[in-house]
């Protein structure tokens, strides 16, 4: 048994019955990331001893006790770097815990390593990093997904338990998918987001990535709840999201939008997806056609909405304070174009100049009022589908995993490949994505990832269906060939 | 001055930039002190680092609506916060969090009473007419570090960076650098009175940014207008104005243009300088926060705001000029301390001769806390003691000369005027009878003087009262005697 690659409950029952400490799993970790990190490059910090040193204080009567949590390079761990995937944090360390972090300690959870990801969480690829891409486990000439490709990559190939990711149009659920793992984006105030670096504050939300549906509740419930310090967290209880499974699908009804299957989708992934639906007809499933109406607006609204929280988010990156800071300046103007040249990436560079440009005055009303007004019209396309669902099933990607550098000269194509998931943050409702298959014929086998939208904090019932679904499916057990 | 000055006729707008006296900070929880060592009072949301949230303050949102409340203005149910976009090394996330569109206050206006102005401006029509200065609008922001430049270098002092901060933002309604004054002055002596800020112009509590053209007499459209900052007293914005009119006016008057721009004002050297032209304004693509949700003030805010308004001390002077018949100097003088306010009210109560306390205590009582070191919160008379104090001189139980012992000993040792009076047997003797014997005693041991008030020369009435003063060992109710004397003189 490979302790990295046993579910939570599994190794919580052994640390609880004393057959294995927490540095035990810590070490099954670290062989395992010695041996595939270097092909991978899903972590790109980590910080052994200190984490060693942790679990050897872990309190194990805690529901998350001495379980190791993977952390994507976006979220404050006091002590440790925090870089975003970016040239202009190299150097700057956190001061301060994340309340997920906070809230996953007292758990008993350990915060491991510092994961790859896209630059400051833009890109669906993980090539937009500082640190080079990492790989997709199932094929390493391909990508991982974005832009928390670490933390899929380290979860599916045992290089982690569990992780934290965060999604702001697909970020957590995009890579899942192609990394053949779970992924889940909470409803939008369900989860602090103090302490998570900032993308687009109105979309982002941070979640878990696990290889089960039960780890997935479990590292869920750790993290969640009312946090004073985010004035957008939501003042609601906690469901106990793991006792919530095992209820089955019989009586529910779920919804499937005629919008989310669309022509130049791949027909592996439409062929996976359609009979994952019937599967859950089988399994006693109602399943309905739904219309929402304003899907194709949803990617051009999103790239003006999240471009212009970002160029207004980005702007304290200036090496004044911490980070980058450019050495040949003559005065302060000069060094902040300086330091800002040289620290951001080019997609990073693009969305600051697209969101300056959309919040112009005299054409702020054009666009990003527009935009909000959109996704307004989003928000009520999904009330009025949940008024004759319970849940609703979609592809997460419009295809598998594609090949590395396939799409980097066409950013357009590249957006395009978050259509599914983007609408979820739009209407700040809640998402998981879980394998439902892979793809056939010559090549690689590629993980094939579905997804169940789910109501405004109604993510104890995606988690129902996606444990059920699961449980009476055999994708979850394939490993990638490593 | 120049002939033509009296051609033009300024256009002045102000926005006053006011710390609201908070504990902590707008955003997050550090304490907002003057003078700590630089950067001791921060933490990662004040300084900007990544992932910060900020979380506002709610202290700081009743203060601006309590504010907005006495200044008359409107509050809407609905407010919000927005980015204010700009990169400048004092901003730690290079945007401000202020308000755009929907600002906690709007409209309102400023009453400019007479003894707001300038001293030597205090007899002109315009300190006499009452003029109001409009309000357009007060919203809530945070203020921003402060940079400190070396040699090669500069340092930021983040302490102040996050601070709440009120804009108060004026219609163009004010018409001279008196008016101005006169403007800051009230609203000033209100933000404090209100207990919304130490408003301390030298602390950079208060700062004011002024708007002003000129236009020639008559005419209805404004000139082309200059923003001068950097103004460090209510007198300096006077003088600032008053130059830079001065100059617009020369520059207007020998067939030149003004050009739109900032301008910084030198104390030191009285001038006005260029600081940065309008070419260079800034688009600050204002946004609404999405960390902050919108703010409904009729979720308890506003009512909190009510259950702290206060007089405003333009209403209590004139409720002093009508109630006690104080005049208006004096009410004003009194209403500009609420301690002495609350004092002289206190004093007041159930006295016959409210005015009689107002000339004590802006005269014997001020003196001598001035000259002891003193404010009138730890006085050692109490109100009620005055109040007695100036009932016994009005009584005639004590001439004035003996009032001021019987007040140096109230002020030293708070006793009460009564039992210092009888202790010292300071009691007036009003008895006709007994005063009569000491008269005709007086009379007689100076028959000189009796002739000489028969002859016409009045001064000899005033010694023989001193006299009478004389055995009576000061005693005597100098009136009566000087009236008895003459009665007996007259009679003989």
């Amino acid at each position: 048994m490979n302790l990295a690659l046993e579910p939570i409950s599994t190794l919580r029952a052994r640390l609880r019955g004393r057959e294995i400490c927490p540095r035990d799993i810590l070490a099954a970790i670290r062989e395992r990331v010695e041996e595939l990190n270097l092909a991978l490059n899903a972590y790109v910090h980590h910080d052994w001893d200190a984490a060693m040193a942790e679990a050897d204080r872990a309190d194990l009567s805690l529901p998350l006790g001495g379980i190791p949590v993977a952390i994507k390079d976006v979220i404050s761990v006091r002590g440790q770097p925090c870089t975003c995937g970016s040239r202009i944090l190299q150097g700057h360390v956190a001061l301060y815990d994340a309340t997920v972090i906070g809230n996953l300690r007292r758990s008993g959870a350990i915060p491991v390593g510092r994961l790859n990801m896209d630059e400051f969480a833009m890109g669906s690829s993980n090539e937009n990093s500082f640190y080079g891409p990492c790989r997709n486990p199932w094929d390493t000439s391909r990508a991982p997904g974005g832009s928390s490709g670490g933390s899929a990559a380290a979860v599916a190939a045992g290089l982690a338990v569990a992780a934290l990711g965060s999604d702001t149009g697909g970020s957590i659920r995009q890579p899942a998918a192609f990394c053949g793992c779970v992924g889940l984006k909470p409803t939008y105030g369900r989860v602090s987001r103090y302490g998570l670096v900032a993308f687009a504050s109105s979309l982002d939300q941070i979640g878990p990535l696990t290889r089960t549906v039960e780890d997935a509740a479990i590292v869920l419930g750790a993290i969640s709840g009312h946090d004073p310090a985010d004035c957008t967290s939501v003042d609601t209880g906690v469901p106990d999201f793991a006792a919530s499974l095992g209820g089955g699908v019989r009586g529910l009804r779920f919804g499937v939008p005629k919008e989310y299957f669309i022509p130049g989708m791949d027909p592996a992934v439409e062929r996976a997806v359609r009979a994952a639906i019937d599967h859950l007809a089988h399994e006693g499933a109602e399943i309905v056609e739904i219309s929402l109406p304003h899907t194709e607006h949803a990617i051009a609204s999103y790239y003006i909405i999240a471009p212009a929280e970002a160029s207004s988010n980005l702007a304290r990156f200036d090496g004044v304070r911490y980070g980058h800071r450019a050495k040949d300046a003559t005065d302060v103007i000069d060094c902040y174009a300086k330091t800002r040249q040289q620290g951001f990436g080019k997609e990073v560079k693009r969305r600051i100049l697209l969101g300056t440009y959309v919040l112009s005055s005299g054409y702020y009303d054009a666009y990003y009022l527009r935009a909000q007004k959109v996704r307004t019209l989003m928000r009520r396309d999904f009330e009025r589908a949940f008024e004759t669902c319970d849940a609703i099933l979609t592809p997460t990607a419009p295809s598998p995993a594609f090949k590395l550098g396939e799409k980097l000269d066409d950013p357009i194509s590249m957006y395009l490949g978050d259509v599914f998931t983007i609408a979820v943050n739009m209407a700040g409702i809640c998402g998981i994505s879980l394998p439902c298959g892979f793809t056939g014929g010559a090549g690689a086998r590629l993980p094939i990832g579905l997804q169940i939208i789910g109501k405004p904090f109604d993510e104890a019932t995606i988690l129902r269906v996606a444990h059920h679904y699961e449980q009476t499916t055999p994708w979850h057990r394939e490993r990638p060939p490593l | 001055m120049s002939p033509m000055k009296t051609d033009y006729e300024p256009v002045i707008g102000l926005e006053v930039h006011c710390q609201v006296r908070t504990r902590s900070k707008m955003f997050c929880g550090c304490r907002t002190q003057f003078g700590e060592a630089p950067n001791a009072l921060t933490c990662p949301v004040c300084l900007g680092h990544p992932g910060v949230l900020p979380v506002p303050n709610r202290e700081a949102i009743v203060r601006t609506i309590q504010t907005g409340l006495l200044l008359s203005c409107d509050i809407d149910e609905f407010c919000k916060f927005d980015r204010k976009n700009y990169f400048y090394p004092d901003m730690p996330k290079n945007y401000q969090i202020s308000q755009y569109d929907m600002p906690l206050c709007r409209g309102g206006g400023v009453t400019l009473d007479r003894f707001s102005f300038p001293k030597d401006a205090q007899d002109s029509p315009c300190a006499a007419a009452r003029k109001r200065v409009r309000l357009t609008r007060i919203h809530l922001e945070e203020d921003v570090a402060k940079s400190t430049h070396f040699e090669t270098t500069s340092g930021i002092d983040f302490n102040r960076a996050g601070t709440p901060l009120m804009e108060i933002v004026t219609e163009a309604d004010i018409a001279s650098p008196e008016e101005a004054f006169a403007f800051l002055t009230a609203l000033r002596l209100m933000l404090v009175q209100a207990g919304v800020s130490d408003a301390d112009m030298e602390k950079g509590q208060l700062r004011c940014d002024c708007n002003v053209s000129v236009r020639p007499r008559g005419q209805r459209a404004f000139g082309t207008k200059c923003e001068i900052k950097n103004m460090n007293s209510i007198s300096g914005v006077r003088r600032a104005l008053a130059y830079e009119i001065e100059r617009q006016i020369e520059v207007l008057g020998a067939g030149g243009r003004i050009t739109q721009e900032t301008r910084r004002w030198d104390d030191g050297i009285g001038q006005t300088s260029t600081m940065r032209s309008k070419e260079e304004v800034h688009d600050y693509r204002y946004f609404p926060d999405p960390d902050l949700m919108p703010i409904k003030t009729s979720d308890g805010l506003l009512d909190e705001a009510r259950t702290r308004l206060i007089e405003l001390p333009i209403d209590r002077a004139d409720r002093y000029t009508r109630a006690f018949e104080v005049t208006e100097y004096d009410a004003s003088v009194l209403a500009s301390d609420l301690d002495m306010a609350l004092y002289f009210e206190r004093a007041s109560s159930g006295a016959s001769n409210p005015k009689g306390i107002a000339n004590y205590l802006l005269n014997d009582l001020l003196s001598a806390l001035t000259s002891s070191g003193k404010v009138i919160a730890d006085c050692p008379v109490r109100p009620e003691a005055l109040r007695d104090l100036v009932s016994l001189i009005d009584g005639g139980k004590i001439n004035s000369k003996q009032a001021k012992e019987v007040f140096k000993e109230m002020f030293e040792t708070g006793a009460a005027p009564a039992d210092i009076v009888k202790s010292r047997g300071l009691e007036q003797v009003s008895d006709t009878g007994a005063i009569e014997a000491l008269a005709r005693q007086a009379i007689d041991a100076h028959p000189g003087p009796a002739q000489d008030f028969l002859d016409g020369k009045a001064s000899a009435l005033n010694f023989l009262t001193g006299q009478v003063m004389k055995l009576s060992k000061g005693k005597a109710n100098p009136k009566l005697a000087s009236d008895i004397i003459e009665r007996l003189l007259r009679s003989r």
